[in-house]
């Protein structure tokens, strides 16, 4: 988030062992940032993503109308950038849909041109 | 008096796994009751992702996750009735059920599954002082309310227990446009996943307070701020590290309790350490013909757990239906040594073992670079060794049934 920083600290979380890891920016380096702390190479894997390019899935609820709860479970189909998340989840609170749905149901295409898109995550009938 | 094979009380994950997995190995009339409006219990409200990695091999939602059972439950025709609350199990097997439709139920089953998972341990059974205003709310409440029901139950938040429930609504409560102020934790080491810590605090800078409690809610009508304070290795609050928050909301995150009335009723023998019955390797309780599995036995981290074990609960009920018990074997005992807090199942016949014993435990501390060592009256059998083991995160060992062997009285666990 911060982009000035080009050291972070961090849990690498591929595992249960949670190690303490440092990404320390290193442009001779062939990747571009040096890991350590990591227990394993997936623990580098995970570091340099988190500083390049963190991606998070984002599960949350948009409101509905015509259906036996007033929110409908949704979430992005697949990762988006975690510096998205909030503006993604603004879009998402604009929206209403009414009952029918079937999970799997897109409910917003290609969400700020991510390519991802916004799914219902369970079925609701009308009543 | 309605007659079936087998009943399973409670249409949660558990209760849905074990009815259809006990039509599948047979057994014919299944009834699941429910005391909701609708199956899938907690799931319906845990909206996140992370649920059937072990038994899909995919990332779901809670009610994706869900939905996957309740489908399998309508194509297997598996009988439920919804609204309807289970008032008495007896020994006899026989069950007394009542809703808005049908009135007064008795029902007699063959075999019966109890799977009636947890409920959330309150303010009062943590004895926080202070006010009693409006705005403190058990987490896992709050979440039914913003994810199910669309109320947003406050916009400055302070968060006792850093439980799984407890983190997953730190960010719940952010993504909707809340200030999560803090999570304090009782203890020096979080209750939760580490994925979640990282998750669901880290990513959103919410700070976590290790070693805080809440001891002081001001306010009367509703929550004016909260006081957290550092404690001692007694546990008792460090005067001088006073930190106040104002805010209007408290979720509390302070465990959960396996709901077991109608199993204290029933007569069934309760395991002091898991606040659920004890249980044969089977799933089977003390009472011949009636089988508990999931939150009610032991509280899990992870559904996929919850479905396995429920499973197993539904074959043996199926198998108990139609092939009546097993000859009794002899009995070998299961004891949580140091550094283990229980082990489930608490009894084997190992007979009954398919070719490997599977043990559930939770350890009591955070450790690192040890072993988890199973023994035989006294004799290691098996260990294995563990970088990382913390009571958040259940531990599972298989056991090879050639390994125990015929003749032992008691299988031991420790962490050394």
């Amino acid at each position: 988030m911060r982009e000035s920083v080009k050291e972070k600290e961090m849990i690498c979380i591929v595992c249960p062992m949670g190690c303490h890891i440092n990404v320390v920016e290193n442009m001779e380096s062939e990747e571009g940032y040096e890991v350590e702390g990591n227990k394993c190479p997936r623990g580098k894997v995970y570091g340099i993503k988190e500083m390049t390019c963190p991606t998070r899935v984002v599960p949350t609820t948009v409101a509905i109308e015509d259906a036996f709860l007033n929110r409908l479970p949704v979430k992005t189909d697949d990762p988006i950038p975690k510096e998205l998340i909030f503006e993604c989840m603004e879009i998402i609170n604009e929206v209403v849909v009414k009952a029918p749905v079937k999970v799997g149901d897109i409910i917003i295409e290609n969400i700020l041109d991510t390519g991802v898109n916004i799914v219902a995550t369970r079925s609701m009938n009308k009543i | 008096m309605l007659n079936y094979d087998i009943v399973v009380i409670g249409g949660g994950p558990a209760g849905l796994a074990a009815a259809i997995e006990a039509k599948k190995e047979g057994a014919e009339s299944i009834l699941v009751i429910e005391r909701d409006r609708e199956l899938g219990g907690i799931l319906q409200q845990c909206i996140h992702n992370g649920f059937g990695l072990v038994v899909f091999k995919e990332e779901l939602t809670g009610p994706e996750y869900a939905e996957r059972f309740i489908d399998e439950l309508a194509k297997e025709n598996i009988d439920y009735k919804l609204d309807t609350m289970v008032l008495d199990v007896n020994e006899n097997k026989q069950i007394t059920a009542m809703n808005t439709t049908d009135g007064l139920m008795n029902i007699q089953a063959k075999a019966i599954v109890l799977s009636m998972g947890c409920r959330e341990r309150t303010r009062g059974a943590i004895a926080i002082p202070g006010y009693r205003p409006a705005g403190v709310f058990n987490a896992g409440t709050a979440q039914r309310y913003l994810n199910m029901e669309g109320y947003m139950v406050g916009k400055r938040v302070v968060i006792l227990g850093s439980g799984d429930i407890g983190l997953i609504m730190a960010r719940r409560m952010t993504l909707e446009g809340a200030k999560v102020l803090a999570v304090a934790e009782l203890m020096p080491f979080s209750g939760g996943l580490t994925r979640n810590i990282v998750q669901c605090l880290d990513d959103y800078d919410i700070p976590l307070k290790l070693s805080h409690t809440v001891t002081d809610i001001k306010g009367k009508d509703r929550v004016e701020a909260v006081v957290i304070q550092q404690i001692d290795e007694n546990f008792k609050p460090i005067p001088g590290t006073e930190i106040e928050y104002e805010c209007d909301t408290l979720l509390l995150s302070v465990g959960l309790i396996p709901e077991n009335e109608l199993s204290r009723g029933a007569g069934l023998e309760i395991d002091g350490k898991t606040s659920g019955p004890v249980v044969y390797e089977s799933m089977e309780t003390s009472i011949e013909g009636i089988f508990a599995c999931g939150n009610v036995v032991h509280v899990h981290d992870l559904v996929d757990f919850v479905t396995e074990e429920s499973r197993r609960a539904g074959k043996s009920a199926a198998k108990f239906v139609l092939e009546g018990r097993a000859d009794s074997d002899k009995i070998i005992e299961t004891e949580a040594q140091s550094g283990i807090g229980y082990i489930v199942p608490q009894k084997v016949r190992i007979g009954a073992v398919d070719e490997k014993l599977a043990l559930f435990m939770r350890v009591r501390n955070v450790y690192h670079n040890k072993k988890i060592s199973v023994k035989a009256d006294g004799k290691e059998i098996y260990s294995v060794k563990k970088k990382h083991l913390a009571p958040g995160e259940m531990e599972r060992i298989d056991i090879k049934k050639d390994l125990i062997g015929e003749n032992v009285g008691k299988l031991t666990v420790e962490v050394i």
